[in-house]
Protein backbone atom coordinates (compact mmCIF):
# COMPACT_ATOMS: atom_id res chain seq x y z
CA UNK A 1 0.00 0.00 0.00
CA UNK A 2 1.06 3.08 -1.08
CA UNK A 3 0.67 5.83 1.99
CA UNK A 4 3.37 7.94 1.00
CA UNK A 5 1.54 8.97 -1.81
CA UNK A 6 -1.40 9.30 0.00
CA UNK A 7 -0.41 11.59 3.03
CA UNK A 8 2.65 14.00 1.74
CA UNK A 9 2.82 16.79 4.05
CA UNK A 10 4.32 19.96 3.19
CA UNK A 11 6.63 22.32 4.55
CA UNK A 12 7.07 25.75 2.73
CA UNK A 13 10.19 28.06 3.08
CA UNK A 14 10.73 31.37 1.09
CA UNK A 15 14.69 31.40 0.30
CA UNK A 16 14.36 34.44 -1.33
CA UNK A 17 11.60 35.25 -3.17
CA UNK A 18 9.75 38.20 -3.93
CA UNK A 19 6.84 36.84 -2.21
CA UNK A 20 4.74 36.57 -5.58
CA UNK A 21 5.69 32.47 -6.01
CA UNK A 22 4.50 32.61 -1.98
CA UNK A 23 1.35 34.02 -2.39
CA UNK A 24 0.17 31.38 -5.55
CA UNK A 25 1.51 28.62 -2.96
CA UNK A 26 -0.70 29.70 -0.26
CA UNK A 27 -2.94 29.96 -2.59
CA UNK A 28 -2.94 26.48 -3.64
CA UNK A 29 -3.11 25.53 -0.18
CA UNK A 30 -6.24 27.47 0.55
CA UNK A 31 -9.87 25.40 0.12
CA UNK A 32 -10.62 27.19 -3.69
CA UNK A 33 -8.22 24.39 -4.59
CA UNK A 34 -8.44 22.11 -1.68
CA UNK A 35 -5.15 20.27 -2.09
CA UNK A 36 -6.46 18.11 1.71
CA UNK A 37 -8.41 16.01 -0.56
CA UNK A 38 -4.94 14.62 -1.29
CA UNK A 39 -4.36 14.29 2.47
CA UNK A 40 -2.03 16.92 1.38
CA UNK A 41 -1.16 19.29 5.06
CA UNK A 42 0.62 22.41 5.37
CA UNK A 43 3.00 21.57 8.77
CA UNK A 44 4.78 24.97 9.86
CA UNK A 45 7.55 22.45 10.79
CA UNK A 46 10.47 20.01 8.94
CA UNK A 47 10.25 17.59 11.24
CA UNK A 48 6.21 16.66 10.43
CA UNK A 49 7.34 17.43 6.76
CA UNK A 50 7.71 15.21 3.52
CA UNK A 51 7.57 17.14 0.96
CA UNK A 52 10.22 20.69 0.92
CA UNK A 53 8.56 23.41 -1.37
CA UNK A 54 10.92 26.39 -2.10
CA UNK A 55 10.87 29.45 -3.50
CA UNK A 56 13.48 31.98 -4.60
CA UNK A 57 17.20 31.53 -5.28
CA UNK A 58 19.71 30.62 -3.34
CA UNK A 59 22.28 33.25 -1.46
CA UNK A 60 25.29 33.18 0.68
CA UNK A 61 23.15 33.93 3.98
CA UNK A 62 19.87 31.14 3.05
CA UNK A 63 22.71 28.31 2.20
CA UNK A 64 23.03 27.39 5.24
CA UNK A 65 19.55 27.71 6.59
CA UNK A 66 18.39 25.40 3.88
CA UNK A 67 20.51 23.04 4.53
CA UNK A 68 19.60 22.85 8.44
CA UNK A 69 15.95 22.63 7.11
CA UNK A 70 16.29 19.61 4.67
CA UNK A 71 18.40 18.25 7.25
CA UNK A 72 16.12 18.16 10.02
CA UNK A 73 13.07 16.26 7.74
CA UNK A 74 13.17 12.66 8.21
CA UNK A 75 13.36 10.90 5.03
CA UNK A 76 12.27 9.50 3.04
CA UNK A 77 12.31 13.41 1.39
CA UNK A 78 11.66 15.79 -1.62
CA UNK A 79 12.49 18.62 -2.84
CA UNK A 80 10.48 20.82 -5.32
CA UNK A 81 11.66 24.33 -6.42
CA UNK A 82 8.45 26.18 -7.27
CA UNK A 83 9.37 29.09 -9.77
CA UNK A 84 12.03 29.65 -12.06
CA UNK A 85 14.15 31.76 -8.83
CA UNK A 86 14.34 28.72 -7.23
CA UNK A 87 15.05 26.77 -10.08
CA UNK A 88 17.86 28.45 -11.86
CA UNK A 89 17.98 32.37 -10.14
CA UNK A 90 16.68 33.61 -13.49
CA UNK A 91 17.05 37.39 -13.89
CA UNK A 92 19.28 37.60 -10.21
CA UNK A 93 21.54 34.73 -11.33
CA UNK A 94 24.54 37.68 -12.01
CA UNK A 95 23.76 39.36 -8.61
CA UNK A 96 27.02 39.05 -6.34
CA UNK A 97 25.34 36.64 -3.40
CA UNK A 98 23.11 34.67 -5.53
CA UNK A 99 24.51 31.35 -5.65
CA UNK A 100 21.83 30.21 -8.07
CA UNK A 101 19.13 27.70 -7.99
CA UNK A 102 18.35 25.38 -5.18
CA UNK A 103 20.03 22.62 -6.64
CA UNK A 104 22.86 24.60 -6.28
CA UNK A 105 22.59 23.50 -2.61
CA UNK A 106 20.12 20.23 -2.41
CA UNK A 107 19.03 17.97 -4.21
CA UNK A 108 15.96 18.82 -6.39
CA UNK A 109 13.32 16.32 -7.68
CA UNK A 110 10.94 18.33 -9.17
CA UNK A 111 10.98 21.81 -10.74
CA UNK A 112 7.62 23.66 -10.96
CA UNK A 113 8.38 26.60 -13.57
CA UNK A 114 6.37 30.16 -13.92
CA UNK A 115 6.55 33.75 -12.54
CA UNK A 116 4.64 33.92 -10.26
CA UNK A 117 4.18 30.02 -10.25
CA UNK A 118 0.06 29.23 -11.01
CA UNK A 119 -1.35 27.28 -8.55
CA UNK A 120 -2.37 24.32 -10.40
CA UNK A 121 1.08 24.13 -11.43
CA UNK A 122 1.92 24.10 -7.95
CA UNK A 123 -0.34 21.52 -7.01
CA UNK A 124 0.54 19.13 -9.88
CA UNK A 125 3.89 19.49 -8.47
CA UNK A 126 3.16 18.54 -4.92
CA UNK A 127 1.62 15.21 -6.79
CA UNK A 128 4.47 14.60 -8.60
CA UNK A 129 6.67 15.13 -5.55
CA UNK A 130 4.33 12.56 -3.49
CA UNK A 131 5.32 9.75 -6.55
CA UNK A 132 8.88 10.42 -6.10
CA UNK A 133 8.80 10.56 -2.70
CA UNK A 134 6.83 6.82 -3.19
CA UNK A 135 9.56 5.95 -5.29
CA UNK A 136 11.89 6.98 -2.29
CA UNK A 137 10.49 4.95 0.14
CA UNK A 138 10.68 2.18 -2.19
CA UNK A 139 14.02 2.33 -3.22
CA UNK A 140 15.16 2.92 1.23
CA UNK A 141 13.17 0.25 1.63
CA UNK A 142 15.27 -1.98 -0.62
CA UNK A 143 18.52 -0.67 0.89
CA UNK A 144 19.76 1.09 -2.15
CA UNK A 145 19.24 4.94 -1.08
CA UNK A 146 20.78 6.39 1.66
CA UNK A 147 19.16 8.84 4.48
CA UNK A 148 19.66 11.96 2.69
CA UNK A 149 21.66 14.43 4.84
CA UNK A 150 23.52 17.75 3.27
CA UNK A 151 26.83 18.16 4.64
CA UNK A 152 27.52 21.74 6.16
CA UNK B 1 -30.59 -8.04 29.33
CA UNK B 2 -27.83 -6.95 31.39
CA UNK B 3 -24.63 -6.47 28.68
CA UNK B 4 -22.38 -5.47 31.64
CA UNK B 5 -20.57 -8.71 32.27
CA UNK B 6 -18.56 -8.64 35.66
CA UNK B 7 -16.67 -12.14 35.67
CA UNK B 8 -13.47 -12.03 34.53
CA UNK B 9 -14.41 -13.16 31.03
CA UNK B 10 -16.32 -10.09 30.55
CA UNK B 11 -13.15 -7.45 31.80
CA UNK B 12 -10.77 -9.20 29.75
CA UNK B 13 -13.51 -9.21 26.53
CA UNK B 14 -14.28 -5.95 26.96
CA UNK B 15 -10.34 -4.48 27.55
CA UNK B 16 -9.49 -6.53 24.38
CA UNK B 17 -12.24 -4.98 22.65
CA UNK B 18 -11.44 -1.45 23.78
CA UNK B 19 -7.46 -1.83 22.54
CA UNK B 20 -8.56 -3.36 19.17
CA UNK B 21 -11.56 -1.66 18.21
CA UNK B 22 -10.83 2.02 19.74
CA UNK B 23 -8.23 3.14 17.71
CA UNK B 24 -10.27 2.31 14.77
CA UNK B 25 -13.30 4.06 16.12
CA UNK B 26 -10.79 7.26 17.15
CA UNK B 27 -9.54 7.10 13.34
CA UNK B 28 -12.89 7.25 12.11
CA UNK B 29 -13.87 9.66 14.18
CA UNK B 30 -11.04 12.36 13.18
CA UNK B 31 -11.11 11.52 9.90
CA UNK B 32 -14.23 12.52 10.23
CA UNK B 33 -14.04 15.26 12.09
CA UNK B 34 -11.72 16.75 8.95
CA UNK B 35 -14.71 15.73 6.77
CA UNK B 36 -17.09 17.99 8.19
CA UNK B 37 -14.41 20.45 8.63
CA UNK B 38 -13.95 20.61 5.02
CA UNK B 39 -18.12 20.59 4.42
CA UNK B 40 -18.27 23.56 6.57
CA UNK B 41 -15.59 25.14 4.46
CA UNK B 42 -17.41 24.52 1.08
CA UNK B 43 -14.65 21.79 -0.26
CA UNK B 44 -14.57 18.66 -0.45
CA UNK B 45 -11.64 17.22 2.30
CA UNK B 46 -9.79 13.99 2.43
CA UNK B 47 -11.47 10.35 2.59
CA UNK B 48 -12.71 9.60 5.85
CA UNK B 49 -10.09 6.97 6.49
CA UNK B 50 -6.98 9.55 5.55
CA UNK B 51 -5.95 9.39 9.67
CA UNK B 52 -5.06 5.65 8.67
CA UNK B 53 -2.82 6.78 5.82
CA UNK B 54 -1.57 9.59 8.21
CA UNK B 55 -0.31 7.12 10.77
CA UNK B 56 0.57 4.31 8.39
CA UNK B 57 2.79 6.96 6.89
CA UNK B 58 4.62 8.16 9.53
CA UNK B 59 5.56 4.82 10.80
CA UNK B 60 7.38 4.45 7.51
CA UNK B 61 9.36 7.58 8.27
CA UNK B 62 12.62 7.86 9.52
CA UNK B 63 13.24 7.88 13.48
CA UNK B 64 14.96 11.19 14.05
CA UNK B 65 15.75 11.60 18.27
CA UNK B 66 16.23 14.31 19.75
CA UNK B 67 17.78 12.97 22.63
CA UNK B 68 17.57 9.26 24.56
CA UNK B 69 14.49 10.40 26.92
CA UNK B 70 11.69 11.94 24.57
CA UNK B 71 10.92 8.67 23.03
CA UNK B 72 10.57 7.16 26.02
CA UNK B 73 7.85 9.69 27.68
CA UNK B 74 5.98 9.46 23.95
CA UNK B 75 5.87 5.70 24.73
CA UNK B 76 4.85 5.91 28.26
CA UNK B 77 2.11 8.42 27.27
CA UNK B 78 0.85 5.82 24.96
CA UNK B 79 0.72 3.26 27.37
CA UNK B 80 -0.56 4.90 29.87
CA UNK B 81 -3.52 6.21 27.60
CA UNK B 82 -4.30 2.60 26.73
CA UNK B 83 -4.47 1.82 30.04
CA UNK B 84 -6.64 4.15 31.77
CA UNK B 85 -9.13 3.55 28.64
CA UNK B 86 -9.05 -0.54 29.66
CA UNK B 87 -9.31 0.31 33.39
CA UNK B 88 -12.85 2.48 32.55
CA UNK B 89 -14.25 -0.09 29.86
CA UNK B 90 -13.07 -2.83 32.67
CA UNK B 91 -15.12 -0.67 35.35
CA UNK B 92 -12.51 -0.14 37.88
CA UNK B 93 -12.91 2.72 40.14
CA UNK B 94 -13.48 6.36 38.39
CA UNK B 95 -11.01 7.85 40.60
CA UNK B 96 -8.27 5.08 39.64
CA UNK B 97 -9.43 5.97 35.64
CA UNK B 98 -8.70 10.18 36.32
CA UNK B 99 -5.27 9.52 37.80
CA UNK B 100 -4.22 7.72 35.52
CA UNK B 101 -5.47 9.89 32.62
CA UNK B 102 -3.35 12.37 34.45
CA UNK B 103 -0.23 10.18 34.65
CA UNK B 104 -0.70 9.71 31.07
CA UNK B 105 -1.32 13.49 30.16
CA UNK B 106 2.32 14.20 32.20
CA UNK B 107 4.11 12.02 30.58
CA UNK B 108 3.29 13.74 27.28
CA UNK B 109 4.02 16.88 29.69
CA UNK B 110 7.12 15.94 30.21
CA UNK B 111 7.94 14.54 26.51
CA UNK B 112 7.54 18.25 25.58
CA UNK B 113 9.62 19.35 28.60
CA UNK B 114 12.46 16.76 27.67
CA UNK B 115 13.91 18.74 24.58
CA UNK B 116 15.24 21.72 23.73
CA UNK B 117 12.77 23.59 21.71
CA UNK B 118 11.20 26.97 23.05
CA UNK B 119 8.03 26.06 21.00
CA UNK B 120 7.92 22.51 22.65
CA UNK B 121 8.29 24.06 26.30
CA UNK B 122 5.94 26.93 25.52
CA UNK B 123 3.25 23.84 24.47
CA UNK B 124 4.09 22.01 27.29
CA UNK B 125 3.83 24.88 29.56
CA UNK B 126 0.07 25.52 27.88
CA UNK B 127 -0.68 21.80 28.28
CA UNK B 128 -0.29 22.03 32.13
CA UNK B 129 -2.47 25.08 32.58
CA UNK B 130 -5.12 23.08 30.13
CA UNK B 131 -4.82 20.48 32.98
CA UNK B 132 -5.52 22.67 35.50
CA UNK B 133 -8.17 24.23 33.91
CA UNK B 134 -9.91 20.74 32.96
CA UNK B 135 -9.25 18.63 36.37
CA UNK B 136 -11.62 20.05 38.40
CA UNK B 137 -14.52 19.37 36.36
CA UNK B 138 -13.07 15.90 36.34
CA UNK B 139 -13.21 15.33 39.70
CA UNK B 140 -16.53 17.27 40.04
CA UNK B 141 -17.85 14.10 37.46
CA UNK B 142 -16.76 11.60 39.82
CA UNK B 143 -18.11 13.09 42.81
CA UNK B 144 -21.15 13.87 41.21
CA UNK B 145 -21.28 10.10 40.46
CA UNK B 146 -20.40 9.01 43.42
CA UNK B 147 -23.54 11.76 45.61
CA UNK B 148 -25.92 10.28 43.19
CA UNK B 149 -24.77 5.96 42.69
CA UNK B 150 -23.16 5.76 46.33
CA UNK B 151 -19.93 4.14 44.15
CA UNK B 152 -16.87 5.35 42.85
CA UNK B 153 -16.84 2.27 40.45
CA UNK B 154 -17.70 2.30 37.22
CA UNK B 155 -19.45 -0.56 36.61
CA UNK B 156 -21.40 -0.04 39.75
CA UNK B 157 -21.97 3.77 38.10
CA UNK B 158 -23.21 2.00 34.96
CA UNK B 159 -25.62 -0.07 36.53
CA UNK B 160 -27.23 2.56 37.99
CA UNK B 161 -27.15 4.81 35.16
CA UNK B 162 -29.28 1.83 33.27
CA UNK B 163 -31.88 1.68 35.93
CA UNK B 164 -32.04 5.75 36.89
CA UNK B 165 -31.73 8.71 34.48
CA UNK B 166 -28.38 10.23 35.73
CA UNK B 167 -28.99 13.07 32.92
CA UNK B 168 -31.54 14.49 35.36
CA UNK B 169 -29.63 14.41 38.46
CA UNK B 170 -26.31 15.87 37.12
CA UNK B 171 -26.86 17.89 33.86
CA UNK B 172 -24.91 20.63 35.56
CA UNK B 173 -22.20 18.52 36.22
CA UNK B 174 -22.75 17.22 32.54
CA UNK B 175 -22.97 20.68 30.97
CA UNK B 176 -19.18 21.97 32.76
CA UNK B 177 -17.78 18.15 31.64
CA UNK B 178 -19.01 19.41 27.97
CA UNK B 179 -17.51 22.57 28.88
CA UNK B 180 -13.80 21.04 29.09
CA UNK B 181 -14.30 18.11 26.31
CA UNK B 182 -13.44 21.07 24.37
CA UNK B 183 -9.94 21.50 26.26
CA UNK B 184 -9.76 17.78 26.41
CA UNK B 185 -10.56 17.44 22.79
CA UNK B 186 -8.10 20.27 21.77
CA UNK B 187 -10.28 22.22 19.57
CA UNK B 188 -10.51 25.50 19.27
CA UNK B 189 -11.04 28.49 21.57
CA UNK B 190 -8.92 26.53 23.84
CA UNK B 191 -6.26 24.25 21.54
CA UNK B 192 -3.74 25.98 23.00
CA UNK B 193 -0.89 23.45 23.62
CA UNK B 194 -1.12 21.25 20.20
CA UNK B 195 -2.97 22.41 17.54
CA UNK B 196 -4.47 20.95 13.97
CA UNK B 197 -2.26 22.08 10.91
CA UNK B 198 -4.28 24.77 9.84
CA UNK B 199 -4.27 26.38 13.60
CA UNK B 200 -0.57 26.78 14.32
CA UNK B 201 0.73 29.54 16.68
CA UNK B 202 3.76 27.98 18.20
CA UNK B 203 4.64 25.90 15.07
CA UNK B 204 3.17 22.59 16.49
CA UNK B 205 3.43 23.24 20.03
CA UNK B 206 4.36 19.88 22.15
CA UNK B 207 5.05 17.67 19.11
CA UNK B 208 7.44 20.39 17.23
CA UNK B 209 10.26 17.62 18.05
CA UNK B 210 8.14 14.38 17.49
CA UNK B 211 8.78 13.24 14.09
CA UNK B 212 8.03 9.69 12.39
CA UNK B 213 6.64 7.05 14.42
CA UNK B 214 6.72 8.69 17.68
CA UNK B 215 4.44 11.39 16.31
CA UNK B 216 2.20 8.25 15.00
CA UNK B 217 1.97 7.08 18.42
CA UNK B 218 0.94 10.53 20.07
CA UNK B 219 -1.87 11.14 17.47
CA UNK B 220 -3.03 7.02 18.42
CA UNK B 221 -2.86 7.91 21.93
CA UNK B 222 -5.51 10.83 20.87
CA UNK B 223 -8.04 8.54 19.58
CA UNK B 224 -7.66 5.75 22.26
CA UNK B 225 -8.41 9.45 24.60
CA UNK B 226 -11.23 10.46 22.56
CA UNK B 227 -12.78 7.21 22.68
CA UNK B 228 -12.34 7.17 26.71
CA UNK B 229 -14.23 10.99 26.84
CA UNK B 230 -16.97 9.58 24.44
CA UNK B 231 -17.70 6.76 27.55
CA UNK B 232 -17.69 8.92 30.09
CA UNK B 233 -20.56 10.82 28.10
CA UNK B 234 -22.37 7.44 27.77
CA UNK B 235 -22.30 6.90 31.24
CA UNK B 236 -24.78 10.01 31.89
CA UNK B 237 -27.49 8.66 29.03
CA UNK B 238 -26.42 4.46 29.49
CA UNK B 239 -30.51 4.04 30.21
CA UNK B 240 -30.69 3.68 26.40
CA UNK B 241 -27.97 2.68 24.23
CA UNK B 242 -29.00 4.19 21.12
CA UNK B 243 -29.89 7.77 23.17
CA UNK B 244 -26.38 6.95 24.71
CA UNK B 245 -23.99 7.00 21.63
CA UNK B 246 -26.04 9.24 19.72
CA UNK B 247 -25.80 12.24 22.55
CA UNK B 248 -22.01 10.92 22.24
CA UNK B 249 -21.34 11.40 18.20
CA UNK B 250 -23.29 14.42 18.46
CA UNK B 251 -21.53 16.14 21.34
CA UNK B 252 -18.04 14.75 19.23
CA UNK B 253 -19.48 17.20 16.38
CA UNK B 254 -20.85 19.41 17.95
CA UNK B 255 -17.14 20.14 19.00
CA UNK B 256 -16.00 20.31 15.16
CA UNK B 257 -18.60 22.82 14.84
CA UNK B 258 -17.13 24.96 17.76
CA UNK B 259 -14.03 24.05 16.78
CA UNK B 260 -14.25 25.53 13.16
CA UNK B 261 -16.41 29.02 14.63
CA UNK B 262 -13.91 29.73 17.23
CA UNK B 263 -11.07 31.10 17.37
CA UNK B 264 -7.98 30.70 19.62
CA UNK B 265 -8.24 32.10 23.12
CA UNK B 266 -5.37 33.31 25.31
CA UNK B 267 -4.59 30.69 28.30
CA UNK B 268 -6.03 33.46 30.89
CA UNK B 269 -9.60 33.62 29.58
CA UNK B 270 -9.85 29.70 29.21
CA UNK B 271 -8.68 29.02 32.60
CA UNK B 272 -10.74 31.24 34.28
CA UNK B 273 -14.10 30.92 32.30
CA UNK B 274 -13.51 26.74 32.87
CA UNK B 275 -12.97 27.68 36.50
CA UNK B 276 -16.15 29.85 36.26
CA UNK B 277 -18.34 27.78 34.60
CA UNK B 278 -17.22 24.35 36.35
CA UNK B 279 -17.88 26.15 39.66
CA UNK B 280 -21.47 27.66 38.15
CA UNK B 281 -22.87 24.34 36.95
CA UNK B 282 -21.15 21.72 38.74
CA UNK B 283 -20.15 22.81 42.09
CA UNK B 284 -24.07 24.66 42.12
CA UNK B 285 -25.48 20.88 40.88
CA UNK B 286 -23.71 18.84 43.85
CA UNK B 287 -24.64 20.86 46.11
CA UNK B 288 -28.36 20.78 45.12
CA UNK B 289 -28.50 17.10 44.47
CA UNK B 290 -27.09 17.01 47.87
CA UNK B 291 -29.90 18.65 49.42
CA UNK B 292 -32.40 16.59 47.24
CA UNK B 293 -30.39 13.62 48.21
CA UNK B 294 -30.97 13.63 52.01
CA UNK B 295 -34.66 13.84 52.28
Amino acid sequence: MSFLKRSPWVFHYNASSCNGCDFELFAALMPRYDPERFGVINTGNPKHADILLITGSMNVRNVEVVRNLYNQMPSPKVVVAVGICATSACVFADAYNVLGGVDKVLPVDVYVLGCAVRPEAILDGILKAAEVLEEKHLALRAGKADKGEVPA
Amino acid sequence: MNPYDESVTGIVFRVIAYVLLAPLAGGLLAGLDRKVSAWMQGRVGPPVVQPFYDVAKLFSKEKIAVNRFQNFFVFLFFLFMIFTGSLFFAGASILIVVFVLVLASLFFVLAGFSVNSPYSHIGAERELIQMMAYDPAIIILAIGFYVVTGSFNVGSIYQASREGHLILYLPGVFAAYLYVLTIKFRKSPFDLSVSHHAHQEIVRGLTTEFSGPHLALIEMAHWYENILLLGLIYLFFAFNPLIGVGVSLLAYFAEVFVDNAFARVKWQVMFASTWVFTIMAGVSNLIIIHYVLRR
